[in-house]
């Protein structure tokens, strides 16, 4: 194991005057007068966000602007500070979905509460909620501050799928059914 | 000739001072520095009592910043406990959360794959260099010097843009998972952190040299605060603080963990044990961290990031869970009853920025520890205080704060 002492040399006369050490720093100053400024002019000017930010949560829906969330509260389970909270619902009749079986009826995230660690995203089996890009929640009662189902629709928008689970699930059972009647 | 020319240094001076005249007695005073004091960085409280400027007594008071942390723990699941160990040393956020998930997997006895151990030996060094820049910067503004600490900030910006990119978050990274981490590393983002090690060097010693060789800083410093090498055993000092009085333990060289043993590094030790070595000691690692991460990345290993075969730990990819029934199954059960645990003890302690930071978890089997305790290397750091602040001027107690470089966060949990 290489251990290195660090090296103390005492001060030389001239560095005794703290004249060298004033002629470095404004060395230093000037240089760094010249470059361009690191700050940002902020609500103006944006800081990019990159891919996969944990921002806001928020519910999306699919490309058919379809509910993806199932109310199966797992992540209401695992959020740990225990910021969401859900109220299982039925799908309505003759939505075509029937099949999916249940929907959220209600769903809040408490925004005083979430702490962004992006858990509900990483559990959801649905891939129903996202933690998106915007950054600055404000209100002014705790009340505003509770995102309800309509408002976190609102800020998820729609999201593509790769998967469309249900309509696979669905044209699975449709096609096993024919298949046994065929019989 | 008057004492003050006999002997410059006030504290000396107050020392030297001939013994109080029956009946002419000088008042203590007590005085309270904190909890919401600039230097005292964060909320630590010193209670002082003082002879004219010279402390004669030193209580810290900690504990404003107590959230029980640790019986939090034993109320939820292993990975749900990971957001809470960024707010540990929530300098090094990285840094914790590797540390809690390799103490996790000694209790399962599970070794990740080499791509996750280089990426966490990656976050954890960006996280010491980010550490030691908030600890260089904040320590130059005690001593009364500003620039450090915006040069410092500037580079501590650019770690955190880094970090934004790979896991989400800027501060609050909650990056490790039992058995893996959140998510693999972006396209490019190893190349990005290499460039900034390149051009980090240089700024790191324009940044130094404002103060390594400055008067001022010296005066401050040199021989203030001395922690002798006897006492930083002692008093269970680690880190920094304690190669900084000369002991050369380094848990990442003495007890290597997540590949630190393929890495080529010196240890910096300091001789003296006083604010400036400290201070010496941190710049070094700073270094040191670059070196570290240069290797890790020009052998970045391919292949799986989080323990494949680990099926009771580490919750399935996303889109096997969508199209597969057995995939959906195990990922409610990873998440409900957390990751499963065999029953029985785990000590294990990482060489966190602070120095060591150890989880003592106890497990009766199943996804929540019995009892989760941390040893906070902050909290043993600032144990030394009373010993160390005795003697000094209120303004050298100022420096020795901030060469001990302590985050209330972890000391108080
Ligand atoms: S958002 Fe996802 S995890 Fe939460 S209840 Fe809906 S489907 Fe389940
Ligand atoms: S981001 Fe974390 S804290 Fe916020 S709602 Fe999701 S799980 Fe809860």
């Amino acid at each position: 194991m290489a251990v290195i002492p660090v090296k103390r040399a005492p001060l030389t006369l001239a560095e005794r005057t703290y004249l060298p050490q004033i002629a470095a720093g404004l060395k230093t100053t000037l240089k760094h007068m010249f470059q361009p400024k690191l700050t940002m002019e902020y609500p103006e000017q944006r800081p990019a966000i990159p891919p996969g930010y944990r921002g806001v949560p928020t519910l999306v829906m699919d490309p058919h602007g379809r509910e993806k969330c199932v109310s199966c509260q797992l992540c209401e389970f695992v959020c740990p500070p225990k910021a969401i909270r859900i109220k299982p619902g039925t799908v309505p009749e003759g939505s075509g979905r029937e099949h999916v079986e249940k929907a959220p009826q209600e769903f809040d995230i408490d925004m005083l509460r979430c702490i962004y660690c992006g858990l509900c995203q990483e559990v959801c089996p649905e891939e129903a909620i996202f933690l998106q890009n915007q950054f600055s929640m404000t209100g002014y009662s705790r009340e505003e501050m509770v995102n309800n189902k309509a408002r976190l629709y609102e800020l998820g928008g729609t999201l593509p799928d790769q998967h469309f689970k249900w309509d696979k699930k669905k044209a699975a059972a449709e096609e096993s059914a024919d298949g046994g009647s065929a019989h | 000739m008057s004492t003050e020319m006999n002997i410059p240094d006030a504290a000396a001076r107050a020392a030297a001072r001939p013994a109080a005249v029956e009946g002419f007695d000088t008042e203590k005073m007590s005085l309270s520095m904190g909890p919401s004091h600039p230097s005292t960085h964060g909320v630590l409280r010193l209670q002082m009592e003082l002879d004219g400027e010279v402390l004669t007594k030193c209580d810290p008071v900690i504990g404003y910043l107590h959230r029980g942390d640790e019986k939090i723990a034993e109320n939820m699941t292993y990975n749900q406990f990971v957001p809470y160990t960024d707010r540990l040393d929530y300098l090094a956020p990285l840094a914790n959360n590797m540390a809690y998930a390799i103490a996790v997997e000694r209790l399962a006895k599970l070794e990740v794959p080499a791509r996750c151990q280089a990426i966490r030996v990656i976050t954890a060094e960006m996280a010491r260099i980010s550490a030691h820049l908030l600890g260089l910067g904040a320590f130059g503004i005690d001593t009364g010097a500003w620039t450090v600490f915006m040069y410092a900030f500037t580079e501590r910006e650019k770690l955190y843009t880094l970090f934004e990119e790979l896991t989400g978050a800027r501060f609050t990274t909650s990056y490790a998972r039992i058995g893996g981490v959140a998510r693999d590393v972006p396209e490019g983002w190893t190349q990005k952190v290499d460039a900034f090690c390149d051009q980090f060097l240089p700024i790191l010693e324009e940044i130094l040299a404002l103060l390594t060789r400055n008067k001022i800083f010296m005066d401050r410093t040199v021989g203030v605060g001395v922690i002798s090498r006897e006492d930083a055993i002692a008093y269970g000092l680690t880190g920094p603080n304690l190669r900084g009085s000369g002991v050369p333990m380094d848990l990442r060289k003495d007890k290597p963990y997540s590949g630190y043993e393929q890495y080529d590094f010196d240890i910096p030790v300091g001789e003296h044990g006083d604010c400036y070595d400290r201070y010496l000691v941190r710049g070094e690692e700073m270094r040191q961290s670059v070196r570290i991460i240069k290797q890790a990345i020009a052998k970045f290993p391919s292949g799986p990031w989080y323990a494949t075969d680990a099926r009771k730990i580490f919750a399935p990819p996303k889109d096997k869970i969508l199209s597969s029934m057995e995939e959906l199954i195990q990922n409610f059960m990873i998440v409900t009853e957390g990751p499963q645990m065999p029953a029985g003890e785990v000590y294990f302690e990482a060489e966190n920025p602070k120095g060591a930071l150890g989880f003592f978890i106890v497990s009766k089997g199943g996804g929540v520890p019995y009892r989760l305790k941390i040893r906070a290397p902050s909290f043993c750091n600032l144990s030394i205080l009373p010993k160390v602040c005795v003697g000094n001027l209120v303004s050298d107690v100022v420096s020795i704060l901030g060469s001990l470089d302590f985050v209330m966060g972890e000391c108080d949990r």
